[in-house]
């Protein structure tokens, strides 16, 4: 059990040291007495941009670690919030809501298990990887987008085409008679918790075995082959928790608003969590968490005055990514800071230490 | 009976010549460089819009159609020497570059051009087959998507830069150093690719709603057919157009238009478990 605990810092990880956990509780403490200094509306507004960053988390994993492109978190996103809305209407709300929580990941990790064992066991890589997911988010979108008949309903759930499906229970507690409704406050500290347990839950898997043969399989699949894994179960169990992950975002999301649409599915928001994963630093855990909030950030502010304009920004932000970061933004510019410090401390000291190592205690 | 025979292949051609007007672009880019361009559809939609600009300007239709093509085939050019040409060795990357282009292009027209601008109509004729009647221009659309597939055979088969685009195509590092100016003929096929992109947007433009975010309803169709088809455009992409237009023209006809994308891409993702190089790849191995 400890030992597992340790994993949590590790050779896949940047930021093992004293300090960065430091900065880790600081932060984490700012989150949890942000609410008592801020009014209602705009931790509502903190907590829609918290919802995503499981999306961007399991994307990183997926691309960074695994070396699996894939285009179609949007399409997790929307079976997984398709599926919540129409399982919480159907059991009528109430503590029901979380089982319809856990059925509608677990119908989105079912998903992703069936399409990845036909694209990785095809062998289907790189490119192919990406425009096959991106094909099946759009005909997803597609498909929901006409559905606006009365004839496509689930039970007493109607999926309402591209108006959207609206009216099933956020996600509640039944205490005796009274029902806790989990929005607001409530619903921002829930995501910062589950965000706290799947950030360290995910560090320790990708500085365990498992997510060392991941990144080995990502780095030559061949070579790990020959080692003797298997790299196709490797490849599928992490595109499921990738994909389960945006799953996840997909059902708080339907949840915090009770309504999702066909356009959260499609495009341009399929490209969402590509630009907030490549522009964030996809091959690491900490980088993308810290970048998907900021970008997600002002991406909100800059809606208010104009959605397109937003996401010309967006576009321009990917290009420019492409072109001059390739690693990402955030994590080239924690790297310089890590070397500057270094290099800091490496004048503090009179014997001289290796001015290029960083602080990784493990 | 020859009438309902009719009605079938004239259903098979539509979809056929929408398949195979709309991939047949993104499947030289790819089979020449491996990359995917995801901006495909806004080099269509870059085509529809000339087009139906010209026309307006009171230019005749297939004028304006020719010069939508060979104004998206230097806007590829342009393209590829300022972006796709500093990425050949991320492919990846590619794609991400050329989807933030994509981004940018059509939410930026959007800001300029507003939703949509006035159409043109599509030209009228038809005749009748028996008790149905037929559009001539969807079966103009079917010559096209046929001459399409002639031309590129012409091209990388009988011309000298066919001969030094293959040899390319096969080992670029070989054919630069028996004098191949390589990154003219990356430049010349993304360039021939983004201009039948064009050619696609120019011969749809007139049968449908003109909105900046129109390339989108191009590529899903196109994603597929290059996937089943493989990497090489001469052998893959015809037999995957038949194959993927029988599937849905099945479909289509027995549970309407969104059953029918959705076997389409049913069939593609059952057919990658078996052919994970597309058509061609199997044809390519057979071969050796």
């Amino acid at each position: 059990m400890l030992r597992t605990l340790k994993l949590v810092n590790g050779q896949q990880t940047t930021g093992n040291g004293k300090g960065f956990w430091l900065c880790f509780l600081a932060v984490l403490a700012a989150a949890l007495v942000y609410p008592a200094f801020a009014d209602s509306y705009d931790v509502g507004n903190f907590c829609y941009f918290l919802i995503w960053v499981f999306m961007a988390l399991g994307l990183s994993l997926m691309w960074g670690y695994g070396g699996m492109l894939s285009f179609g978190q949007t399409f997790f996103f929307g079976i997984a919030g398709y599926s919540y809305g129409v399982l919480a209407i159907n059991f009528g709300g109430g503590s029901l809501t979380w089982l319809a929580l856990v059925l509608a990941v677990g119908i989105a990790m079912v998903a992703a298990i069936v399409l990845g064992y036909f694209m990785i066991w095809g062998r289907v890589g790189g490119v192919f990887f990406g425009i096959v997911t991106l094909s099946a988010t759009l005909v997803l979108a597609f498909f929901l987008g006409q559905t606006a008949g009365p004839e496509w309903r689930i039970g007493p759930a109607r999926l309402n085409g591209f108006n959207g499906m609206k009216g099933m229970d956020p996600l509640t507690l039944t205490w005796g008679d009274e029902d806790i409704f989990f929005e607001g406050t409530l619903l921002y500290y829930l995501v910062v918790a589950l965000i706290v347990l799947v950030y360290l839950g995910l560090r320790i898997l990708v500085n365990s075995r498992f997510g060392n043969v991941v990144v080995a399989v990502r780095e030559d699949p061949q070579r790990a082959e020959l080692l003797g894994y298997d790299v196709r179960k490797y490849q599928l169990a992490t595109f499921a928790i990738g994909s389960g992950l945006a799953g996840l975002s997909g059902v708080l999301y339907t949840s915090w608003g009770q309504f999702i649409t066909p356009s959260s599915v499609g495009l341009p928001a399929a490209a969402m969590p590509i630009v907030w994963v490549a522009f964030s630093g996809r091959s690491d855990l900490t980088a993308t968490l810290v970048g998907s909030f900021l970008l997600l950030f002002g991406f909100q502010t800059l809606t208010i005055y104009s959605q397109q304009l937003a996401l010309v920004l967006m576009g321009a932000l990917l290009l420019a990514t492409v072109m001059l970061a390739p690693q990402g933004f955030v994590i080239g510019l924690a790297r310089l800071i890590g070397r500057q410090l270094g290099a800091l401390r490496a004048k503090g000291r009179t014997d001289g230490a290796l001015p290029d190592a960083p602080a990784r205690e493990a | 009976m020859f009438a309902e025979l009719f009605s079938t292949f004239y259903q098979f051609a539509d979809v056929f010549a929408f398949l195979i007007l709309s991939a047949a672009g993104l499947a030289i880019v790819f089979g020449m460089m491996g990359v995917i361009n995801m901006a495909h559809g806004e080099f269509i939609m870059c085509g529809a819009y000339v087009t139906v600009g010209l026309v307006h300007a009171g230019v005749p239709l297939p004028l304006a159609q020719a010069c939508a093509t060979i104004a998206a085939g230097l806007i590829g050019v342009v393209v590829e020497v300022l972006i796709v040409r500093k990425l050949y060795k991320r492919p990846l990357d590619t794609l991400l570059a050329t989807w933030g282009l994509s981004l940018i292009v059509t939410q930026g027209l959007l800001i300029l051009l507003g939703s949509s601008i006035p159409g043109i109509g599509t030209p009228e004729g038809s005749f009748t087959v028996g008790p149905y009647t037929f559009s001539t221009y969807r079966l103009v659309l079917f010559a096209c998507a046929i001459g399409v597939l002639a031309a590129i055979y012409v091209i990388f088969m009988r011309t000298r830069f066919g001969v030094m685009a293959r040899a390319t195509m096969q080992n670029a590092a070989m054919a630069q150093a028996l004098g191949v100016k390589v990154g003219g003929v990356y430049a010349a096929s993304f360039g021939l690719g983004a201009a039948l992109a064009g050619l696609c947007g120019a011969l749809y433009a007139p049968t449908m709603t003109l909105i900046p975010t129109m390339g989108a309803t191009f590529v899903v169709e196109s994603f597929v057919t290059v996937v089943v088809g493989g990497a090489n455009v001469l052998l893959g992409t015809a037999p995957a157009g038949v194959l993927l237009a029988t599937v849905r023209m099945l479909l289509n006809a027995n549970y309407g238009q969104i059953i029918g994308q959705i076997g389409m891409l049913v069939a593609v993702i059952l057919i990658i478990r078996v052919l994970p190089e597309g058509i061609s790849g199997l044809l390519v191995r057979r071969g050796r």
